[in-house]
């Protein structure tokens, strides 16, 4: 159902992952995703594997959670991986096969490069809370503010959107299952039909959203919220010793898939 | 003890409304007292709890909050961290991810110095009972879960004045206890001027006094007993009043000599009792 | 007619996932036709779960749920028809109002039925009628107040003329003028079609004064099943289960510990007055309450 879905899910804790900055974590998530296409051999994917490995051990996340978040992909990686298999010219594997070996090794490529992709951002989302990721969000990207971009605005209304969809998705359940005792049918009929079958769960949907959205600027405003002016932070950012350690190493790994990269392996 | 909130002669109507939602109404509110508000749907009890803190501001009249003139700009800050208000859906007030990070909202707003803000999230969630479930994300929560981390989300401002303007209407039993006894402690032990809007009679018989409000106006205003006691009055205004009234009232009605301002179960008990073994 | 069977009903959520948790367990009653019944429960007790199997809203995990004698979840034709024999109210039904009008939203459940122009026209009229809100047929349901959009979205099931009517908190965050009002309604209903009436409540006065059966769910499981006076000749084993007992109850409680004695269950206003009176009157004869 809708609820499995574990987008932008923060799973508490307190190991040298979690307590990394926020923007140390999206610095690297960065370094680790340019590292990702930068690789073209195996050696360039092996570091990856490696680096990803070895911050989930630290993390103590679950194998388990990326998975499930990973569920509404199958598809998109199980087509990268058959367009890969069938559509790479090369030798085959057996006389007469479409099937090549260049093939298989570009498909299991493609394969991990969404695969660490995914898993590495959500990796992020996992360890670091919504609100400390549009905290370090905001700093990172505070120097845009001189160029006049509601950049406090932005990261605000990205952490409200976080925190409202597990609220939207169990009243969408709500709404569905209230029309369907009613006895609409999502389920058959032509395009047509079932985009009008929305209607029931869209229109309620967003005349709540509107009356939250109301009762939610009436809240913060009573709670003394006038814009990101004179606002500070009970979560103080400050890059630790670890946190320096942390950026020397994915500095590190950087020089070390480009010069893989320049070897071709 | 002072006067913390003052209702002089305040009109307000909403721009698409034809008919006034508070007509002239006058209100003096003593700090640190309980004082529940009742009214049927449409009473004006809501406008009220938000003319309390300026969401509202009246459109004759004038509402003074610890000096504070409401429709006073230049001192909305000031004037909003004196009066914590509470609503009704919790769901709509938490911003936060996680809880004491939206308990941290108010006090991040106010712009203190971490620490400070830190010891008042620390101290707010200890007074409602959460501290313990501080790192957790709020829609795991309870409903009455949900609203004790609202109002901690409010004493992190450091209020004098906690307006809850119907909270226990969407909780379930659990809930509601959760959420009543919180807010009684909070008045009784930490000495915090309470303004409760409910329509559920039986949450006012604890309060020092208690409103009725009905069409915009103070209908009735006395201690709980004293008010519950007008039996057909109350049932006049479209409100019920608790069992424990109504019962001994219609055994005085029947003839027996019964008390009409027992309100808990246990003294109505002992009320009746007396009155059966003279 | 329509008789519901419920054998050894089990429903488990998010099964095969670390989220894996059992719902209800071994649920099994009959639900004879014409029946109130009222369903109490704190919040996570199995409740709502069951009733969502009532008209196949869920898929069971275990057992079954007949209706006049055939699984209702059977096939995809059964799982359909079923919900215009039951008919489902949820919690705040108001946020499920949609169309522009009342008129047309309470005409979408007898619409998916495919019935007639002139059959929907007379089933929409009939349901506002039963609630009261003939009057606002061309409004938009934006333009109600909380009670009207409630009673709204009640007529848009009761238009389906469902013989099972299940309501989940239908009085919540109303004021005591606007529960009166729907309890009315619900009564109203019944009286005229025979349905059976099961409604979801945590106001256990409502719940005593109205059922004449009561379903206490713990735990995931059917823990209680009876008459009002059965269910309320032992309210400490509600409070046990963090449950409310109805007011006049915990009144007879508090009196009983006082000293005085009060025949059987009392969990309604009358019998209590009328219990007092009758030790008021024995007193007066010099017999003595202690």
């Amino acid at each position: 159902m809708l609820k499995d879905i574990t987008l932008g899910q923060f799973f508490p804790g307190d190991t040298l992952v979690h307590r990394l900055d926020p923007r140390t974590k999206l610095l690297l998530v960065t370094v680790f995703i340019v590292a990702l296409f930068t690789a073209a051999g195996w050696m360039g994917y092996g570091l990856c594997v490696l680096a990803f490995a070895g911050c989930t051990a630290l993390s103590k996340i679950r194998l388990r959670a990326f998975f499930k978040g990973l569920k509404p992909m199958i598809f998109i990686i199980v087509l990268t991986a058959l367009l890969n298999l069938f559509y790479t010219r090369g030798t085959p594997i057996l006389p007469g096969w479409i099937i090549t070996w260049e093939g298989i090794g570009r498909a299991v490529k493609m394969v991990l490069r969404i695969l660490l992709l995914v898993m590495g951002t959500f990796l992020l989302t996992y360890t670091t809370s919504p609100m400390a990721l549009t905290d370090g969000l905001e700093l990172l990207l505070n120097p845009l503010k001189k160029l006049r971009l509601p950049i406090h605005e932005m990261t605000l209304m990205m952490s409200m959107a976080l925190r409202f969809i597990p609220t939207l998705i169990e009243e969408t359940d709500r709404i569905m299952s209230a029309q369907r005792a009613r006895g609409a049918d999502f389920e058959t009929g032509g395009l047509v039909r079932r985009a009008k079958a929305l209607l029931p769960i869209l229109v309620p949907l967003i005349v709540s959203s509107f009356n939250r959205a109301y009762d939610l600027a009436t809240a913060m405003e009573s709670r003394c919220y006038h814009g990101g002016e004179g606002r500070s932070r009970m979560k103080q950012l400050k890059l630790a010793g670890i946190d320096l350690a942390a950026l020397a190493v994915g500095a590190a790994f950087l020089a070390l898939a480009f010069i893989l990269k320049k070897y071709g392996v | 003890m002072s006067t913390v909130i003052q209702f002089e002669n305040v009109h307000f109507k909403y721009p698409e409304d034809t008919r006034e939602s508070l007509n002239g109404l006058n209100l003096e509110i003593r700090e640190g007292s309980f004082t529940a508000v009742l009214g049927r749907n449409g009473s004006g009890k809501s406008t009220l709890a938000k003319h309390m803190n300026g969401i509202l501001v009246p459109t004759e009249g004038r509402v003074l909050v610890a000096g504070i003139d409401t429709a006073d700009e230049d001192r909305l800050l000031d004037l909003r961290r004196q009066v914590g208000l509470v609503f009704q859906n919790p769901d709509n007030q938490i911003v936060a991810n996680v809880v004491e990070d939206d308990v941290a909202f108010a006090p991040e707003n106010l712009g203190l110095p971490p620490a400070e803000i830190r010891r008042r999230v620390d101290g707010a969630l200890q007074l409602v009972g959460m501290y313990e479930l501080r790192l957790h994300a709020p829609h795991l929560l309870s409903g009455g879960q949900k609203q004790r981390v609202a109002i901690a989300g409010v004493l992190a401002m450091g209020p004098r004045v906690l307006v809850l303007d119907e909270p226990t209407a969407m909780l379930d039993p659990q809930g509601r206890r959760e959420v009543l006894t919180t807010v009684t402690r909070l008045c009784r032990e930490q000495g915090m001027t309470v303004v409760l809007v409910t329509h559920h009679m039986d949450e006012c018989v604890g309060a020092d006094r208690l409103l009725v409000l009905d069409r915009g106006q103070i209908a009735l205003d006395g201690t709980p007993a004293e008010i519950f006691s007008q039996v057909e009055r109350m049932r006049a205004l479209g409100l019920d009043v608790p069992e424990t009234t109504q019962l001994l009232y219609e055994l005085r009605q029947e003839g027996l000599d019964v008390p009409l301002d027992a309100l808990d179960v246990d003294s109505c008990a002992g009320a009746i009792a007396a009155a059966l073994k003279r | 007619m329509a008789e519901i069977k419920v054998e050894q009903l089990r429903h488990v959520y998010s099964p095969q996932t670390p989220f894996e948790r059992t719902a209800i367990e071994a649920v099994s009653l009959i639900l004879p036709q014409g029946q109130f019944v009222g369903v109490l429960g704190h919040t996570g007790s199995g409740k709502s779960t069951f009733i969502q199997h009532l008209n196949a809203l869920l898929l069971p995990s275990g057992g079954r749920v007949l209706c006049d004698g055939e699984d209702i979840n059977r096939d995809k034709v059964s799982r359909r028809d079923i919900k215009w024999k039951v008919g489902l109210v949820f919690q705040y039904p108001e946020y499920q109002l949609f169309e522009e009008t009342v008129y047309k939203d309470i005409a979408f459940g007898p619409g998916n039925m495919g019935l007639s122009k002139e059959e929907i026209d007379e089933r929409v009229r009939e349901a506002a009628g039963f609630v009261g809100v003939e009057a606002l047929l061309d409004r938009s349901p934006l333009e109600l107040s909380g009670g009207q959009k409630r009673r709204v979205a009640i007529a848009g099931v009761i238009a389906m003329r469902p013989e099972v009517l299940v309501l989940d908190e239908p009085t919540a965050g109303l004021d005591p003028e606007g529960c009166g009002q729907i309890l009315d309604n619900i009564r109203a209903y019944k009286a005229r079609t025979g349905a059976t009436v099961l409604v979801v409540s945590h106001d256990m006065d409502a719940s005593a004064a109205l059922a004449e059966r009561l379903l206490v769910f713990n735990e995931g499981r059917l823990v209680m099943d009876g008459p009002p006076e059965e269910i309320f000749s032992q309210p400490e084993r509600l409070t046990g289960m963090g449950l409310d007992v109805p007011r006049p109850t915990a009144i007879a409680m508090a009196l009983r510990r006082q000293g005085l004695r009060l025949p059987g269950a009392v969990y309604t206003h009358a019998q209590l007055k009328a219990g007092l009176l009758a030790a008021a009157r024995e007193a007066e004869r010099g017999a003595g309450p202690c």
